[in-house]
């Protein structure tokens, strides 16, 4: 790895590698990508990918990003722009988990549905994009949906998982889980004009009390429908949020419910006790 | 007693988003849903100064009650 860190260095512009930099060390090492990514990061180098990443995220922190893996369970409207974002950020193994194929009735808002991926699997055409985006990253396709009997083998060894599903019941299974098994969790959940996120730590089942006390009662989504802008906005949010648990960061999301109403531009909070 | 009453997305369509109304001592949560016709499926997530309040809770003089509805979709 020293030979491929020298080279690197010796073809890097001061801290900044750029991306035929590192495809050549690809060939030339007979390495994969996401090898060849980690020992530049490793080397406090810096993709030039992430240069406007700079004073917001450091080095040290794009390499905790870059191992880490995040598992985000709905690859729909807020799975898509979550898997997007994630990619770009440099999380370096992203899981996506659906079970569904795409329909017309996503066209509306899931940025992975185009005409060219209608009838394909959620999670291939997450698979496709994340490869488009950044061959370094490992993006594991999981086309189940999730169960308190296979949660545990999906969600092993990952940093974070973020809620993208679409039924509150199946939310409130993966929030157990996550309690259960001490893994952070950032909730997402949309409707209409609406939306809400909230973040459960290892330790806590904040996000598990919440959704229980929604029971089986049906999400008014169902009546009102998700439009464009409601999944950009939540996913953005939720991303933010997995961005900080992943690189340490203090979250003021800690013990608070964040509502967001777009209709009238206003985010309400409440802090839970 | 006075309490506060904070309505969120779909529950404000013809009522309020925030509102200051009169009670008796002893009145529950439920009372007051009954009192705005909120249906108990459309009422998900309830806040009573921002702990989780059931419809059976007896609310105090000078308390928030924040109502949401279930907000369910990815």
């Amino acid at each position: 790895m020293d030979q491929v860190q020298d080279f690197l260095k010796a073809n890097g512009a001061d801290d900044i590698v750029h991306q035929n930099i590192l495809d050549e060390a690809s060939v030339k090492f007979n390495i994969p990508p996401g090898v060849i990514e980690e020992a530049a990061l490793n080397a406090n180098l810096l993709p030039a990918r992430y240069q406007r990443n700079r004073n917001t995220i450091s080095i040290e922190q794009q390499y905790a990003l870059f191992k880490s893996r995040v598992v985000v369970i709905g690859c729909g409207g807020l799975g898509g722009h979550v898997i997007e974002g994630l990619a770009r950020l440099g999380v370096g193994t992203i899981v996506a988990v659906d079970p569904d194929h795409f329909e017309e009735h996503n066209l509306n808002r899931q940025i992975l549905c185009t005409l060219g991926t209608l009838g394909q699997l959620k999670t291939a055409a997450a698979a496709a994009r994340v490869r488009k985006i950044n061959p370094a990253i490992m993006i594991v396709s999981v086309p189940q949906a999730l169960r308190s009997g296979n949660a545990a083998r999906i969600l092993s060894g990952c940093d974070v998982v973020v809620d993208a599903l679409d039924s509150i019941p199946v939310r409130v299974e993966l929030a157990r889980a996550c309690a259960e098994l001490s893994i952070a969790l950032v909730h997402g959940a949309i409707a209409g004009w609406f939306g809400q996120i909230a973040i459960q730590l290892p330790g806590e089942q904040t996000v598990l009390d919440l959704l229980e006390k929604c029971g089986n009662k049906i999400g008014i989504e169902k009546e009102i429908g998700n439009p464009s802008f409601a999944p950009a906005v939540v996913a953005g949010l939720q991303t933010a949020e997995a961005c900080k648990i992943i690189t340490n960061k203090d979250s003021s999301m800690k013990g608070r419910i964040l509502f967001i109403d777009l209709l009238d531009m206003h985010f309400e909070e409440i802090r839970f006790e | 007693m006075h309490i506060q009453i904070k309505l969120f997305a779909t529950l404000r369509k013809d009522r309020f988003d925030t509102d200051q109304r009169e009670y008796t001592a002893g009145t529950t949560v439920l009372v007051v849903l009954n009192d705005l016709v909120i249906p108990e499926g459309e009422a998900a997530i309830i806040f009573v100064n921002g702990k989780h309040a059931g419809t059976d809770h007896v609310m105090l003089d000078g308390d928030t009650l924040s109502i949401f509805p279930p907000i369910g979709g990815g």
